[in-house]
């Protein structure tokens, strides 16, 4: 069971979080003219990637926050977490 | 015969307390302290099982965990548990067990005939023979295979034991209280780290138990003792015997079994049978010890040939001799130790020594005993079937390739040493990358993974002076880094006997003319002529080898053969083991039962159960409960003898004609607040919510980001930055996380704060013709006139002194309301409802007449809304602003979305008006059609219109848009049903929608 570092909570057990996906997706802005390329890659494309990345966990049985992990997707490593209003670097 | 295999003065058994046991029916006794196989062994008693393939007769192999063979069907206290091994069970009174994989009983077997057909049953072979034909499998094949083969039977009954779980956070675990464990446990403990130290056993200590050696003066175990009671007086040291750590898992988290009452009679009342333990530990130091590994001869599985440090520990601790006329066969000094304990205790061995003239302090002790020692000789092989008679010994030659004549000489067991295994599960699970050590011929950790240490036999050290001082300082040191404190502690004398190096002889070749077996793996009966075959075949990689040959496959899990397992493939592929690699270990360790898994979660605990505040007054009215997600919600209140149909029929009925109130607090809800709280809403919903007055509910569908249905239902403006929100039952805690991550992750500029008031507000819907004069009568200083409340309106009111919020909307198709009030009242407000409404002919309505009411009306609820269909699916596609964007917006005009003849909720009515029509029942056009009969739709709920008396379906029909008025089948082949129905508007009642206005 992974040991996520919320950053609002602390060393917290897994199961106190819901998996989010790709953190690095951004939803296009509202009202904007996009192709369906892009539209598509938003919605349904993603990359499985082996290795480090960054991704979105809620602490759903804690402070509900939504959060940034950076984590090996291979050896389950956890890099960092960030807040949701802090930029991936 | 009564513990004639018993001895006097030695064994840390409690000679005071005599325990009756029966085993296979016969009456047998032990002693407080015994196992279930020191006992049986007391008595003589060796023969406890058959063996899986060959049904050979099998005895005792081991004395713990490692036990291939004496694997019982355990009865206690009125229950069954299989493949309980008798080497690890205590002894309790009154024990019962019998043997496994035995027809008709473990003297004579039936299945032993295997063993003559051996030729026949290869490695693969059920792989080879029994494909053909395909169809005998299921029918011949398998239920005869089932029958002979496997171990106990699990029983089918409820398990009345408690078992739990356990969180537990420490600085050290310490899996194993050998000399290491407790070395480096007391280290730690000592520099204050927290530390719990977890032994398997029921008695700490380890090897320290059964060795001949001095720690500062005092004998091993006396200085064990000492250490473990001074641990256990330490506030920051939890001490836990008969506790395995089985399993070491991501970030540190190791899981650990805790046999609470298997040991006893019965379970104590209060307590659990078994704790699972799942501990985060910052540091992990693994002294799992090591196992002994075997020599590999012919019939090296009869009853009698076991392990010498088994031989020596039933001695030892039980006081038991596994022999009078024992062999020890050996490649190194351990064997030496075990004779010279049948030696001291008035018992003459032979040693049997693989070398030539090894020479060390423990093996001058045992020539000064005048112990018979014959060097360079080995067992060719065992004889006797169901005990060891006597054995095939003989010399061998220096390269270890021919065998002098072979002579047979009488004995009654042979304890075998093929040196040590250490035990590296663990550390292999937290992903450390083991290396092979040449001068042990076995695996040991290398490079960590995880925070993970593995210290004494376990990493292959046998000097207990260097295991000990490496233990002391690996608890001190990684104490130090977590507390920072720095107690020295002083090391103790160390007085041990030295040992020379083990001869790498692992198994005796067969002699000429001769075809014994020789097992590698014991409890799956793999020889070494199966291993051979599968490599003849081409079975090259150690993980497929084991899988074809089931090597190492069993409930022990290869403890015993793994490595002799990898020296014949080696050997035969002429690589050295390295190279060959070892199968992966996972968790568990050693097996774990169900019941610790599942803990107390099991029945209605497996999942929590909500109940609404008006819980107890549904229950006093005969209320038949449903499961809707997690809450309980009444059916139907049940009157006389009526089933659900017709009281879900009348029920329904009465809110057409009178009034009836269903408790609705089960829906989710959302208190949203903030100046930018009706832009979240204007992009959640597909429909327009900037201009939404204060005082008004207004219904909204929301999205996926890819067009599909999420939710729907109504969100009321309480004042001017103040919503609240509705959900369905099913979807609410999914909306709120939608919800927040849209505020926390994409529009974090939007000032809304969203939090879930579910359970804060107690709900009644309050349906029918007549709910406004009822409505008028509770409220009687509101205006709750048509003009006063009109359709989607919302007021607060005064529920005689309790405040209640009055909502005019409507899930029933009439006129109604929903009264909401904070949970604490919701009885008060049930109970007002239905005194106030007895002179309307209020009655109330549960989760059936409620679906009714809907599906005759063509509400879409969540069987529609099913993750699946779009707004045009539920014709919904009239709430989807396009002035506007809002989440999934940009995926609705996809292809498939805007077909013509795209999908479309539609009404069913069978066309002779009678025949119900199953949920999930296909729509065909014709129901002649060859299979796969091409499928239009689906029906997704089904009713009996009380409107108008006939049964009535709701169906997502492709083109549904064009069908009305279409002939099609409903084919149900589960139901084994075919019904011609007619397609009709999905609206079936007041399709103008004219009475939630009237």
């Amino acid at each position: 069971m992974l040991y996520i570092k919320c950053p609002h909570c602390g060393m917290r057990s897994q199961n106190e979080f819901s998996y989010g996906g790709d953190a690095t997706v951004k939803r296009p802005e509202l009202d904007k003219e996009i192709s369906d390329q892009e539209w598509d890659n938003f919605v349904y494309n993603r990359k499985s990637l082996r290795g480090k990345h960054w991704e979105l966990w809620q602490h759903l049985s804690g402070c509900r926050q939504w959060i940034k992990v950076e984590r090996d997707t291979a050896t389950h490593e956890i890099f960092n977490t960030l807040k949701a209003n802090e930029e991936i670097s | 015969m009564s513990q004639s295999f018993r001895l006097e003065n030695i064994g840390l058994i409690n000679r005071d307390k005599k325990l009756s046991f029966k085993f296979n029916g016969v009456t047998y006794y032990g002693y407080e302290g015994d196992t279930l196989a020191s006992a049986l062994i007391a008595n003589g008693v060796h023969l406890v099982g058959r063996s899986f393939k060959y049904h050979r007769p099998r005895g005792f192999f081991g004395a713990g965990v490692d036990e291939p063979y004496a694997i019982v069907q355990l009865y206690r206290n009125g229950e069954t548990e299989p493949n309980i091994k008798a080497t690890e069970q205590e002894l309790f009174e009154g024990l019962e067990a019998t043997s496994v994989n035995c027809w008709p009983s473990v003297n004579f077997d039936i299945g032993a005939i295997n063993n003559f057909l051996k030729i026949f049953l290869p490695a693969g072979f059920y792989y080879k023979t029994f494909m053909w034909p395909k169809s005998f499998w299921y029918k011949v094949y398998e239920p005869f295979i089932r029958k002979a083969a496997g171990l106990g039977v699990a029983s089918t009954k409820h398990d009345k034991e408690r078992y739990e779980h356990k969180y537990e956070y420490c600085d050290l675990l310490i899996a194993g209280s050998g000399p290491s464990g407790l070395a480096s446990a007391y280290a730690a403990a000592k520099n204050g780290a927290r530390v719990i130290l977890a032994e398997d056993k029921p008695r700490h200590g380890g090897t320290l138990l059964t060795s001949e050696v001095n720690i500062g003066n005092q004998s091993g175990r006396e200085w064990a003792d000492g250490i473990i009671s001074e641990l256990k007086e330490m506030p920051n040291v939890i001490v836990k015997n008969r506790s395995q750590v089985f399993g070491y898992y991501d970030h540190n988290m190791l899981v650990m079994s805790e046999r609470i009452s298997d040991h006893l009679p019965k379970t104590k009342k209060f307590h659990p049978k078994q704790r699972l333990w799942y501990i985060r530990a910052k540091e992990v130091l693994i002294s799992s010890g090591s196992i002994e590994r075997p020599i590999v001869f012919g019939n090296n599985d009869t009853p009698g040939v076991m392990l010498s440090s088994a031989a020596k520990e039933y001695l030892k601790v039980y006081g038991v001799l596994v022999g009078r006329n024992p062999l020890i066969f050996t490649n190194n000094d351990s064997g030496y130790e075990t004779a010279i304990e049948f030696k001291k205790n008035g018992v003459d061995p032979i040693i049997l020594d693989t070398r030539k003239d090894p020479q060390s302090e423990i093996v001058d002790e045992a020539k000064n005993l005048g112990i018979n020692i014959k060097f360079s000789h080995v067992v060719v092989a065992a004889q006797g079937y169901k005990k060891v008679k006597s054995a095939d010994i003989a010399k061998i030659s220096d390269d270890k390739e021919q065998l002098g004549k072979v002579e047979s000489i009488k004995c009654d067991c042979i304890c075998v040493s093929g040196f040590w295994t250490p035990t590296i599960h663990l550390a292999s699970q937290s992903g450390n990358k083991t290396k092979f050590k040449e001068d042990i011929d076995a695996f040991v950790p290398g490079i960590s993974k995880q925070n993970e240490t593995t210290l004494g036999a376990a990493n292959g050290s046998y000097v207990l002076e260097e295991t000990l001082k490496s233990s002391f300082e690996a608890g001190q040191e990684l104490s130090k880094k977590i507390t920072n404190n720095d107690n020295e502690i002083s090391f103790p004398n160390v007085a041990e006997k030295k040992s020379t190096t083990h001869d790498k002889f692992w198994c005796v070749p067969l002699p000429e003319g001769k075809n014994y077996k020789r097992f590698l793996d014991f409890q799956n009966d793999v020889s070494v002529s199966d291993v051979e075959i599968a490599l003849k075949e081409g079975y090259r990689s150690i993980e497929h080898v084991k899988r074809y040959t089931t090597l190492g496959m069993a409930t022990d899990q290869g403890k015993t053969s793994n490595l002799n397992g990898l020296q014949l493939v080696s050997n035969i592929e002429n690589k050295v083991v390295p190279n060959v690699g070892h199968t992966t270990f996972r968790p568990p360790y050693t097996p774990v039962s169900i019941g610790a898994i599942v803990g107390r979660e099991v029945g209605k605990h497996s999942k929590p159960t909500r109940k609404s505040p008006m819980h107890s007054w549904h229950e006093k009215n005969n209320a038949v409960f449903v499961d809707a997600g997690v809450w309980l919600r009444p059916r139907y209140y049940k009157q006389g003898n009526e089933n659900l149909f017709e009281g879900s029929k009348r029920e329904a009925k009465n809110v057409r004609t009178n009034v009836g109130v269903c408790d609705v607090t089960t829906l989710g809800k959302i208190d949203i607040k903030g100046p930018d709280a009706a832009e979240l809403l204007n992009r959640v919903y597909t429909n327009a919510w900037l201009k939404l007055p204060v005082g008004k509910a207004r219904y909204g569908v929301m999205l996926r980001e890819d067009g599909i249905v999420m939710d729907d239902g109504t969100t009321t403006r309480i004042s001017e930055n103040h919503y609240h929100m509705t959900t369905t039952t099913a979807q609410a805690a999914n909306v709120l996380s939608h919800l927040e991550y849209y505020l926390q992750l994409v529009w974090p500029e939007l000032n809304v704060n969203v939090v879930s008031t579910t359970e804060q507000w107690a709900g009644a819907a309050i349906a029918g013709p007549k709910s406004r004069d009822l409505l008028q009568k509770l409220f009687p200083n509101s205006d709750v006139s048509n003009e006063g409340l009109p359709f989607m309106g919302f007021i607060e009111g005064d529920l005689f002194g309790v405040k209640a919020r009055i909502f005019r909307i409507s899930f029933s198709g009439e006129l109604a309301y929903e009264v909401n009030v904070e949970s604490d009242n919701g009885n008060f407000m049930w109970e007002k409802i239905m005194e106030v409404g007895y002179e309307f002919d209020i009655q109330p309505y549960g989760t059936e007449a409620l679906s009714t009411l809907r599906i005759e009306m063509g509400h879409v609820a969540g069987s529609e809304l099913d993750g699946r269909t779009i707004p045009y699916d539920n014709s919904l596609e009239g709430l989807l602003s396009k002035k506007k964007d809002f989440i999934g917006k940009r995926s609705l005009n996809r292809e498939a979305f805007t077909a013509k003849d795209r999908q479309k909720v539609v009404g069913v009515v069978p066309l002779d008006k009678k025949t119900s029509i199953p949920e999930g029942s296909h729509l065909v056009k014709d129901s002649n059609a060859p299979l796969p009969n091409p499928k239009l739709g689906y029906i997704s709920a089904s009713c009996w219109s009380v409107e108008h008396d006939n049964p009535f379906s709701l169906a997502i029909l492709k083109d549904g848009k064009n069908m009305i008025g279409e002939k099609l089948f409903v084919m149900s082949p589960l139901k084994n049903k075919v019904i011609p129905v007619e397609i009709v508007s999905s609206h079936y009642v007041d399709p103008k929608g004219e009475r939630v206005r009237s």
